[in-house]
């Protein structure tokens, strides 16, 4: 299967944001791929408000099946989410279940006037009531084939299919 | 002895520092640093250990650790029971091990283990079943390990690296848990130059073998140092032959302004409390600018949540 270049994918993200965009609207990117995508899209779309970043490794609903993940990240909420209208950021959208926890743990600091979502790939996959209101590409993935994003040193995105069995 | 680590390699007890890998404390450090934010919160409190039942045993009356540890549990969602055991079962004979079993069967899946002897939870870690896990809050003069992390912690804060410090541990080195775990953390994390300063009698024994300097003179033993551990000295050390009297061990060995003042210029000054006042160390040093010893406390909760949630997650 050939993915769309991810250049391309990014500009029709970014794009639909921007055509929906108010001017208090704050990114929260969800670490590690949704943070670097929040990152770029924060640059692309020339935002001046803060960019947040959630590590959910506490709110996950897996603990008790995998334990603690090994590389847990501060989270970095940088305004006050009383209120705030939050773009939540991730790069893939499978089971919701990811989405589900950063939910979670935002309400922990507080009750955001409104989030939404938006995710660079939509896998299909879903085990939750989740969808994104922003997508960048539509794939439709064999449940076990596992898709990341990976950045190079000059911090460019690229999405990458591990190969399949 | 009891092994800590479990098939994998995980932690699944904490009994005591040593044998711990490097990789592994700075894991702990790590993972303390996320919880550092999550205290900072409107909602301190995540939802990892939620339905946990998690039992403080302090066999050996203590205020201050249980309360970070009731503290740490429940910011971490676990239901916390604390049981002072020296006022109620063990006043009625009943053994350690049986109160253990009864606290099992009730389907503990943590226990907190404080006790004036030394393996205590090694011996609880030994006999529980394998879903349980233990931390050893101090046993005897042998370990104290969440201590010496939450002193790690604030020390890699403060100064970034250990592999450049000079590190001084002041006081009681002979009765002291916290000093055998945080020389064990120390040379662990790559600290080149550990030295401990005290009387001749609170000294034990072939203690350079465990890779420290001694010194019995604060003069020698503070020149250049960036960070000084004091040790709270014990008000019954007074009653026998080791010290004269509390005045003279002031006038050695308390940490003053002027005896600060032989320490580097940015030198760190941390206590693990509860602190005697005009014993071991002079208030303008205790309320100084160098002092971090309430950054430690925060830092402390921080550092249990990680241990317990490492735990937990094994």
């Amino acid at each position: 299967m050939e993915l769309p270049q991810t250049r391309d994918i990014l500009e029709k993200l970014a794009k639909d944001i921007r055509a929906d965009l108010t001017g208090d609207v704050i990114l929260v990117g969800i670490h590690t791929g949704g943070a670097w995508l929040a990152e770029e899209l924060h640059r692309m779309l020339g935002l001046s408000t803060p960019l947040g970043m959630l590590d959910i490794s506490f709110y996950r609903d897996d603990f008790e099946r995998i334990g603690l993940h090994p590389e847990v990240k501060p989270s970095d909420i940088p305004f006050d989410v009383d209120g705030a209208d939050i773009l939540l950021v991730d790069d893939v959208l499978f089971t919701g279940r990811t989405v589900r926890a950063a939910v979670n743990e935002i309400f922990d600091y507080g009750r955001p006037a409104r989030i939404r979502l938006a995710v660079l790939v939509d896998r299909g996959g879903r085990e939750l009531p989740i969808e994104a209101r922003f997508t960048g590409v539509k794939l439709d993935l064999d449940e076990h084939r596992m898709i990341d994003l990976l950045r190079n040193d000059s911090g460019g995105l690229e999405l990458r299919l591990r190969p399949g069995n | 002895m009891q092994r800590q680590l479990n098939k994998n390699g995980e932690l699944q007890h904490l009994l005591t520092i040593e044998g711990l890998s490097a990789a592994m404390l700075h894991h702990i450090l790590d993972t303390a640093e996320s919880f550092v934010g999550v205290t900072e919160r409107e909602v301190k409190k995540v939802p990892l250990l939620r339905g946990k039942a998690i039992f403080n045993l302090f066999f050996e009356p203590s205020t201050r650790t249980r309360t970070t540890f009731e503290i740490a549990a429940k910011r971490l969602s676990a239901d916390v029971i604390n049981l002072n055991i020296s006022a109620s079962s063990q006043s009625k004979g009943e053994t350690l091990l049986d109160t253990v079993n009864n606290l099992s069967a009730m389907h503990a899946d943590m226990f907190i283990v404080r006790h004036a002897q030394s393996g205590a939870a090694h011996l609880i870690a030994n006999h529980v079943a394998p879903e349980i896990h233990v931390i050893n809050a101090g046993d005897g003069r042998h370990a104290h390990p969440t201590q010496a992390l939450l002193d790690m912690y604030t020390i890699r804060h403060f100064k970034r690296d250990f592999h450049e410090l000079k590190v001084a541990i002041i006081g009681d080195i002979m009765h002291s848990r916290v000093a055998r775990s945080q020389i064990h953390a120390l040379t662990t994390l790559g600290v080149p130059e550990v030295r401990v300063i005290a009387p001749k009698t609170l000294l034990p024994k072939g203690v350079e073998h465990l890779g420290v300097h001694p010194y019995h003179d604060m003069a020698k033993g503070l020149k250049d140092v960036d960070v000084l551990l004091m040790l709270r000295l014990q008000n019954e050390r007074m009653q026998g032959a080791l010290l004269p009297s509390a005045q003279e061990y002031f006038k050695y060995y308390g940490l003053t302004p002027e005896k600060l003042a032989l320490a580097k210029p940015d030198a760190i000054v941390m206590h693990p409390g509860p602190m005697n006042r005009g014993i071991e160390i002079d208030s303008a040093v205790a309320d100084g600018p160098q002092s971090v010893i309430l950054p430690q406390v925060t830092f402390g909760i921080a550092v249990r949540m990680a241990v317990m949630s490492i735990l937990a997650g094994s």
